[in-house]
């Protein structure tokens, strides 16, 4: 492990040993805070008890449906953008301001338009998530060096062999970006929809126990879907670096 | 930066005259395609553009609406100053000192990417409902984005900069003020982009949860009793507003980027 890797882990080591003792000796007392350690059992618990099952597998199956439509889509709005720069340039401050507004304030339409199931949900998540994919493919696109594209005419290729044979494979280092940021926002998405009106799912049975001073099933179910979702990324992230670097991109 | 954060690619910096046409063209389609889904779906589902309007002018010529703006307008104005100046700092700290750099650096890209809205009752526990509760939420949401890009910034400028400001024994404060803020400008307003539209999106998320006044507390309130129409004119309004300060920025990031 990298001499940074090593200090990282001490200091969330010491973080967490810190909240522990700060927990115990009633520093923080239980209504706010319970200590990590029984945030842990709380987790364990209920994977074990299986109470949350349904919902764990509610919102994941809401969020994967949401990351696949989103990449679809993502990619081909990306696309079509990269081929049309006029409607690029006059869209691009639309795209830079996307993410200010609320998306999920939207779901009380979609409910009327898709029904009361999960559905809203995933296009709410994919609403959330397909901008960012979009502007991922676009940047990838932009930056495939002009050699590339150059032997691709020399060789006449057909423009869907130009795209599956060069453009894809030269600019997936940005398409794996635009996937990881699709995930956390998918998971936004999804879990902030569920929050506000849904009666499943873990965000719902996070705002359900928080409702009912349930803090060991609240913190346990936090701690489960931050766990999840960060190592999912950590996993991403480290993977987009190594991709990057091969790239002599930074 | 586009590594971690997804920021759009710049565009060439002059722009034809035609722009303009293009953005005129563009809002006549939106609209028409508002205008369609309207007559399909009906106008109790989506709201046409005219009646969106109208109901926005409405609620802001309500008695009530003022307050509720001031309220928004005070959780959002502190939350941005903590983003922006609290992300600043922590970015130009980590930038220049490499290890401590790599340290932070994994732990704050895992912190900007999971659902922050979960972490909402524990904020509501430690602030308790109210203003600060608000503020805190807007600020979670901000604070990383500033300190991620001012952190690439400083990484990126050139070694010779920082030796010459260390060669005449200035001041750490110094150092910041005059030498590396003004190298790193044009990363530092894109992270203010970024901190200014998720610093807004948390302190309206913070109001929906946790507030009994606002735009957001207008904004639930209209989701529940399921009026389509306050929904749209409010998204209309913040959405309005988050694309010209959004463009505003932008303008402002092209012709730094110029002169650099």
């Amino acid at each position: 492990m990298s001499r940074a890797g090593f200090i990282r882990l001490l200091v969330v080591a010491a973080a967490i040993f810190a909240l522990e003792v700060a927990c115990r000796a009633g520093v923080i007392d239980a209504i706010t805070i319970i200590p990590p350690s029984a945030m842990a059992a709380g987790a364990w618990n209920l994977l074990v008890s299986g109470r949350y099952t349904q919902d764990i597998l509610l919102t994941l199956g809401s969020v994967g449906l949401a990351v696949v439509l989103a990449i679809v889509g993502g990619f081909g709005l990306g696309y079509v953008l990269f081929r049309l720069p006029r409607l690029r340039r006059a869209l691009d401050p639309l795209l830079a301001s996307y993410y200010a507004v609320p998306t999920f304030v939207f779901y009380p339409l979609f409910i009327v338009l898709f029904g009361l199931n999960r559905l809203p949900l995933v296009a709410i998540g994919f609403v959330f998530a397909v901008i960012a994919m979009a502007i991922n493919t676009l940047t990838g696109f932009e930056r495939v060096p002009p050699v590339l594209r150059r032997t691709a005419k020399a060789l006449r290729l057909s423009e869907p062999a130009t795209l599956v044979g060069i453009t894809m494979p030269a600019c997936a280092p940005y398409l794996l970006t635009g996937a990881k940021l699709v995930i956390a926002y998918s998971f936004i998405g999804v879990i902030a929809g569920e929050f506000v009106l849904s009666g499943a799912g873990v965000g719902h049975q996070i705002a359900f126990a928080y409702n009912n001073f349930d803090n060991p099933n609240m913190y346990g179910l936090m701690l489960l879907l931050i766990g999840f979702v960060s190592a999912l990324n950590m996993v991403l992230f480290a993977w987009e670096r190594r991709f990057y670097r091969r790239r002599g991109l930074t | 930066m586009s590594v971690t954060l997804g920021k759009p690619a710049r565009i060439r910096p002059r722009l034809p005259s035609s722009v303009g046409l293009d953005r005129l063209l563009l809002l006549l389609a939106v609209l028409l395609v508002w205008q369609a889904l309207t007559w399909l779906a009906g106008p109790e589902v989506i709201t046409s553009p005219v009646a969106t309007v109208r109901k926005l002018a409405s609620i802001m010529t309500a008695s009530d609406f003022a307050g509720h703006a001031y309220e928004t307008g005070r959780a959002f104005a502190a939350a941005l100053i903590i983003s922006l100046l609290g992300g600043l700092a922590a970015g130009l700290i980590l930038g220049s000192r490499r290890l401590a750099g790599e340290v932070a650096e994994p732990l704050l890209v895992a912190f900007y990417s999971i659902p922050k809205v979960t972490l909402y009752p524990v904020i509501l526990l430690l602030f308790g409902l109210g203003v600060s509760a608000k503020i805190a939420f807007g600020a979670i949401h901000g604070i990383i984005p500033v300190a991620l890009f001012a952190m690439n910034a400083v990484r990126n400028i050139r070694s010779v900069h920082v030796r010459a400001a260390r060669a005449m024994r200035l001041t750490p404060l110094q150092i910041a003020t005059y030498v590396l803020v003004p190298a790193a400008l044009p990363e530092i307003i894109a992270g203010f982009r970024i901190g200014f539209a998720l610093t807004l999106l948390g302190t309206l998320i913070g109001e929906m949860f946790a507030s009994q006044r606002g735009i957001g507390y207008m904004l639930v309130q209209a989701m529940e009793t399921n009026d389509i129409g306050t929904i749209m004119a409010l998204a209309l309004l913040l959405g309005t507003i988050a694309t010209a300060v959004s463009w505003a920025l932008l303008r402002l990031d092209r012709s730094l980027n110029e002169q650099h």
